[in-house]
């Protein structure tokens, strides 16, 4: 019997055309929707986690209640015990000691005097101590020009800031900020390279240098603005879990210089957006699956009425109401399951596209101040692979369940009357 | 009739009041007078009181009428050498660790100098108070066991760092006992109050000033004026951007 139907299926292209197109379009937009919600979850998380969050975060009390603030000055010192701890408790965790800090960067002519001058954020990493952080911030990929630094006093600047000051590559710049205890305070440092992050936050106007240099030239010996912990892959009941583990034991909330860990999710307000994003997914997946119902149901509808005769003369030849219904049934599960196959190859093909390739979306993050990046990628997972067979095969068998029941409406009395006509 | 009687009554009465206190421009002068000299060469320090705790920095400062001043400051290691360079309206800072000097504008003086609760802009205010502001005298008060009369400053310009004042002046040294700083908004932004005063010369002068940035956490800085030598010669060349480097 199924081999019967499944052959009726794919001969009787009338019968399967339109609701195969359908099928194989609307689970195509669910797998690049799916996918790309995906990826942009993945990125956001990302891309917070290296030049923010980490997966999760130490810093002190003070600083977390203002922490969009890079609050520096009430940062956390003398946290050499505090990492060599937390590497015994967590060896998984890679810990990273940051400083982030603003001020000006100062271009000066050849008499010493300011030639061209501008705002400046700085990013204050362990890059000549390790490959963590280069890694991390991905910056072998980033560099446009010139080479990563080597040695102390050097600096990476963002390539648009480069050109918009003129800043000759390997030139001596000044950056001009405020020490821990509010000093007025500058350092001169050799530009060696210019970095672009695909970030608009980041590439509008940063530099990177050594977290040495940063602690010196802010009078922050041993200290730092925070502590990043980064595990290989992100997991949020993990990173809470050891979040409250770590607070138990060397947080005290009388001190508001003591340690307090924040996980990723209650940093930067991405609680908020990651969960209404997770809700967004679903709820479109639900509201697909309903949308693709009636639109299947009605594709059965005008099916039933083209295929009225058909029933009536089924029904009139001896076959079960149940019978013929199952057919239906069976008839729109192999259009599902088709349709479904097709529109997974598709969306599949485009979402592996827009993974590899990404979407330029620099012009809509102009003005963005939050650290996303501007080539948008999808990110395919294993989920994407049967994620638009619930719609496909779903709304398809709906779909006829709702126009079959229109088969236990017929009367045999009325059969051949109807059939005379 | 009766009315009549009552608003002449209440007239009188406001009229009366008004004519006890003295003009405010007038005192707004006489500060003025007593605040101002052609030249002065101080040492001073500056206790900062921050949420992480206070340090102590000591500074050499020479003034020369309302548009000259330079300052060095001496200590704690870290700061030493710094140098600070005003001329008119522009202020240059010099660096010794980097060797540059640079010009600080536009929102940056509004910054803090050094992580006290002075800005820039205030280290710079070295104009007479007259010049800058229209005063009135709305009542008067004790402050610091000293008969004070009450001012209110509005600025005579739009750019002034404060658009109003609020200020207590002593009525027989008339030296600035309390202030407090408003911006355009009407937010109080500062508070000012001088804790000590010493004669010099011929006039009172404050030697310890409270200062506190209602925008900022901390306790607050404490300017002490160790010594004060008034209308000294001071050769041009401290007001230079060589001397920054010396």
């Amino acid at each position: 019997m199924f081999g019967f139907l499944f052959k009726g299926v794919l001969r009787d292209k009338t019968r399967s055309t339109f609701p195969l197109l359908i099928i194989s379009a609307g689970v195509m937009i669910t797998i690049v929707v799916y996918s790309w919600l995906n990826g942009f979850i993945e990125m956001t998380i990302q891309e917070n986690a290296r030049f923010d969050t980490g997966h999760i975060k130490i810093t002190t009390r003070a600083y977390s209640e203002m922490s969009d603030q890079k609050p520096y000055d009430l940062g956390l010192v003398n946290f050499d015990p505090l990492i060599d701890d937390l590497k015994n408790d967590y060896p998984e965790i890679i810990w990273l000691p940051r400083i982030y800090f603003g001020g000006l960067i100062d271009l000066p002519d050849i008499h010493g005097e300011t030639k061209a001058q501008s705002e400046i954020y700085c990013l204050g990493v362990n890059l000549l101590t390790g490959n963590e952080e280069i890694s991390l911030l991905n910056l072998r990929k980033a560099l446009i020009r010139g080479r990563l630094p080597s040695q102390k006093k050097e600096i990476l600047v963002s390539n648009e800031l480069v050109e918009k000051m003129k800043i000759p590559l390997g030139s001596q710049v000044t950056i001009i900020s405020s020490t821990m205890m509010g000093s007025f305070t500058m350092g001169n440092f050799k530009v060696t390279g210019t970095v672009k992050f695909g970030i608009r936050a980041m590439d509008r106007g940063t530099a990177i240098l050594d977290l040495n240099d940063s602690q010196s030239l802010l009078d922050m010996e041993e200290a730092a603005g925070e502590i990043l912990g980064l595990r290989k892959e992100y997991n949020r009941r993990i990173n809470h879990q050891i979040s409250e583990n770590f607070n138990r034991k060397f947080s005290n909330p009388d001190d508001e210089f003591s340690p307090v860990m924040i996980p990723l999710s209650k940093q930067n307000n991405l609680k908020n957006l990651l969960q209404v994003i997770d809700e967004r997914k679903n709820y479109f997946i639900f509201v697909f699956i309903f949308i693709m119902s009636l639109v299947l149901w009605n594709s059965g509808l005008m099916n039933g009425i083209r295929r009225y005769g058909e029933i009536g003369l089924r029904l009139a030849i001896g076959e079960n109401k149940h019978h013929i219904y199952f057919a239906m049934l069976m008839e729109a599960l192999f259009v599902g399951l088709i349709g479904s196959m097709i529109g997974s190859i598709l969306g599949l093909g485009i979402s592996y596209l827009f993974q590899y390739k990404g979407i330029d979306t620099s012009a809509l993050l102009k003005e963005a101040t939050i650290l996303m990046s501007t080539n948008m990628k999808a990110k395919v997972s294993i989920h994407s692979y049967y994620i638009g067979l619930i719609p496909g095969v779903g709304a398809s068998l709906l779909g006829a369940a709702f126009s079959g029941i229109g088969i236990y409406r017929r009367k045999t009395s009325e059969l051949f009357k109807e059939l005379e006509t | 009739m009766r009315i009549f009687l009552l608003i002449i009554t209440l007239l009188s009465w406001v009229l009366n009041l008004y004519c006890q206190f003295p003009d405010g421009e007038e005192i707004l002068k006489k500060v003025d007078a007593n605040m101002y000299s052609e030249s002065s060469m101080s040492t001073s320090r500056m206790i900062i009181q921050t949420r992480r705790g206070s340090k102590t920095m000591k500074i050499k400062s020479w003034v020369k009428g309302e548009e000259k001043s330079f300052s060095e400051y001496l200590s704690p290691p870290k700061d030493a050498g710094t140098k600070m360079l005003k001329l008119e309206d522009d202020l240059w800072i010099y660096d010794p660790d980097a060797d540059r000097s640079v010009q600080i504008s536009g929102h940056l003086l509004r910054q803090s100098v050094m992580g006290s609760d002075l800005s820039y802009e205030d280290l710079m205010e070295e104009a007479k108070l007259y010049e800058l502001y229209e005063a009135i005298v709305t009542g008067e008060e004790k402050k610091q066991q000293r008969s004070c009369w009450i001012l209110e400053l509005k600025s005579r310009k739009s750019d002034e760092a404060y658009k109003s004042r609020k200020v207590w002046i002593d009525k027989d040294r008339f030296l600035p006992l309390q202030e407090e700083r408003y911006g355009k908004s009407g937010k109080l932004l500062k508070k000012t109050v001088i804790e000590e005063v010493k004669k010099i010369g011929e006039r009172w002068y404050p030697i310890q000033i409270y200062f506190k940035d209602m925008l900022k956490s901390g306790d607050g800085t404490y300017f002490i004026i160790d010594e004060i030598e008034f209308e000294i010669d001071i050769p041009a060349y401290r007001f230079t951007k060589a001397a920054l480097r010396n």
